[in-house]
């Protein structure tokens, strides 16, 4: 198991490594005349621009450039042109923020999803089954930043049952906290809900029929007790693995667009509006941050997957 | 003496075969024909593909929308025009700034959806965006696939080094989510574009939106179809190929990629609804299609703004987004189904 987890942490090591390297070559290198010009926004002033090319050091030669840009990301030296505020400060400032939407999203939607997976693959082939299934996909074919605005629109601002955006800090009232998170928890959970229930149904119709659950039939275990010791626990298994990877990539990524909708100032936001106004340092440090968070997340899953499972170790 | 009936048998063989066949009438079907036949059947995905398809004709006809039933062009204001409605006359934006609302054919069909707040009619925009929207959405899935068989039949066939070098870089992309990777990507080249050699494509241009949607979802197909071509390689038909003489070149084309062909097709068609619905989410955020260019995802982005006084504004875009997706996915099911049940799909990140 040492030996294991060693491995996997130097191989997240060189990912990291060429994650940051990719990262620079989108900023840095993508050949479309000057990045100091990009760097330094919409309305560049020419003090500004020469300014950026000296402190990044456009002019030297590329590794010097890649070590100035890595020291900048993680010396926390990183400022926005649009705004003047220091990056590394506002992502800590987002980040609890971004945290409760994804944790909160997260267990809502595998909640969901076991119910509605479990229920679909019971009543396989029948009404309710197809029934599922439909409103699975259109789960799946919604955007969530649309949805978002409409339940934003109509639950929050017309019909006035929850707040309309906004955030509570969970230490200030933690009732008020999740009374704002229901809306945003929702519109995000819609499309892994969707995703995940479809996966569960045909893993769990895949297991019905593994001689585990003949056995325990043969032995006069009750339909509900083989359904959720037997049938569910060997079904979830391929389920919980993506559940950790997906929520590396909601923190990482998937919240920039519920974040926006419900104005909830974490992270995403933060990169959003940097994306609106081609502000590149937040943008860059976000990608970067966002990357590291799922690599981090990957290694982690693949490390408690072998605890739970030798097999894996020996891989 | 002991060898000559075993000779006379394997050559009587496989004309024996032939005549028995013949006698019963046996006709064996291709896994094309099963597929087909097995999507036939399936009624619900049939009618979701006619959906998207009329989708498709719809947009294609915006110009004679506009031309002929709208007379207008999808960039051009009526902020201070008025139009007929039941005999009265009605300002296309009030005085307050709020549009007007759907009018359907109250106006012969000036107006169907409704207008925008630079007082912009909604349905020719709707469509000249969904014609964006699609084009992005078909040419990217296009992209993709084709980037996606050359890495992953490249990685999966020759192995050793090459297959080393793409699986990393692979791997390195599907650690940014796609929207970050598209954001990122969007932002990088929205000033100045895209400079190769003499080629220079500008940031405004469409091509930009659909190289960075094109790029993005590579990992996610790349990697099944080098696991699969991973397998193929060392089946029998393949090794037969090579006893025949041959190269690598031929065996691609005559054994592999006809055994990944349906893989192909249910990743090329869930591809275009992941494509389209990237599209709207990079052009929400700002980085994707650039405003006045309609697209759905413009649309939205300038609907959500306005939701409070004309929520028509982000409904109209939302829902035909919605529909083509949904088309798509249903279709695009219903084809796997039929065609290769057990293929593990997935795009989303």
């Amino acid at each position: 198991m040492g030996r294991f987890i060693v491995r996997r942490l130097i191989q997240m090591t060189f990912v990291l490594f060429a994650v940051s390297i990719m990262t620079f070559l989108i900023f840095n290198v993508i050949p479309n005349g000057d990045p100091a010009e990009r760097m330094a926004g919409r309305q560049p002033r020419e003090a500004q621009i020469e300014a950026i090319r000296k402190e990044w050091g456009f002019d030297d030669n590329i590794f010097v450039q890649y070590f100035t840009t890595m020291k900048k990301v993680f010396t926390g030296d990183l400022v926005s042109y649009f705004t003047q505020l220091p990056v590394g400060e506002e992502i800590v400032k987002g980040l609890p923020r971004t945290l409760s939407l994804a944790i909160g999203a997260a267990i809502l939607w595998m909640f969901v999803a076991i119910c509605f997976g479990l229920y679909s693959a019971v009543k396989a082939g029948k009404f309710a089954d197809r029934f599922l299934t439909i409103i699975a996909l259109i789960g799946i074919s919604m955007p969530v930043f649309w949805i978002g605005a409409l339940m934003n629109h109509y639950l929050g601002y017309k019909l006035g049952w929850f707040p309309n955006g906004g955030y509570v800090e969970f230490t200030e009232d933690p009732i008020d906290w999740a009374y704002h998170l229901i809306l945003p928890w929702t519109a995000l959970a819609i499309l892994f809900i969707g995703f995940y229930s479809r996966v569960l149904r045909s893993n769990v119709l895949d297991t019905i029929n593994e001689d585990f659950v003949r056995t325990a039939r043969a032995k006069g275990l009750g339909e509900r007790q083989i359904m959720i010791r037997h049938v569910l626990r060997n079904s979830m298994i391929p389920i919980v693995t993506l559940w950790g990877l997906d929520f590396g990539a909601v923190v990482g990524g998937g919240a920039i667009l519920t974040e926006t909708v419900f104005d909830l100032q974490g992270v995403g936001q933060y990169a959003a509006e940097a994306v609106g106004q081609l502000d590149v340092p937040p943008v860059l440090a976000t990608t970067m941050f966002a990357a590291f968070f799922i690599v981090l997340l990957n290694a982690i899953v693949d490390i408690l997957y072998a605890y739970l499972d030798p097999r894996i170790r020996l891989q | 003496m002991a060898t000559e009936p075993a000779t006379e048998q394997v050559l009587q063989g496989p004309a024996a075969w032939e005549e028995e066949a013949g006698r019963e009438h046996v006709h064996g079907l291709g896994p094309w024909r099963l597929g087909l036949r097995r999507l036939r059947r399936n009624k619900v995905a049939l009618l979701f593909g006619l959906l998207f398809i009329l989708l498709v004709a719809a947009c294609a006809a915006a110009p004679v929308w506009a031309d002929k039933v709208a007379h207008t062009t999808p960039d051009a204001n009526h902020l201070s025009d008025t139009i007929t409605v039941d005999g009265e006359s009605k300002n296309v934006v009030g005085l307050d700034g709020v549009p007007i609302g759907p009018q359907w054919f109250k106006a012969d069909g000036k107006f169907f959806l409704g207008a925008d707040r630079n007082g912009r009619d909604i349905m020719v925009r709707l469509l000249y965006g969904g014609r964006n929207s699609l084009v992005i959405g078909i040419t990217a899935a296009f992209m993709t696939t084709l980037l996606s068989i050359i890495l992953g039949t490249v990685a999966g066939y020759f192995r050793g080094s090459s297959d080393a070098v793409i699986r990393a870089v692979l791997d390195v992309m599907w650690s940014f989510p796609v929207i970050i990777l598209g954001t990122a990507l969007g932002v990088a080249l929205a000033l100045g574009g895209l400079k190769i050699g003499p080629i220079h494509i500008s940031g405004d241009s469409l091509v930009i939106t659909i190289l960075i949607i094109g790029l993005v979802y590579v990992p996610y197909m790349a990697r099944p179809v080098r696991g699969q071509v991973l397998s193929l390689r060392e089946k029998e038909f393949v090794e037969a190929a090579k006893a025949q003489g041959a190269g690598p070149i031929r065996i691609m084309f005559t054994e592999v990629l006809p055994n990944l062909a349906s893989t192909i097709l249910v990743f090329f068609t869930l591809l275009i609804a992941n494509a389209v619905l990237l599209e709207a989410a990079l052009s929400f955020l700002g980085a994707g299609v650039r405003p006045p260019t309609p697209s759905w995802g413009t649309m939205i982005d300038e609907g959500v703004d306005r939701i409070a006084t004309a929520p028509h504004l982000a409904i109209v875009p939302g829902a035909m987004l919605v529909l083509t997706v949904l088309s798509l996915n249903v279709f695009g099911d219903g084809v796997r189904d039929a065609l290769d049940p057990r293929a593990k799909v997935r795009l989303e990140h």
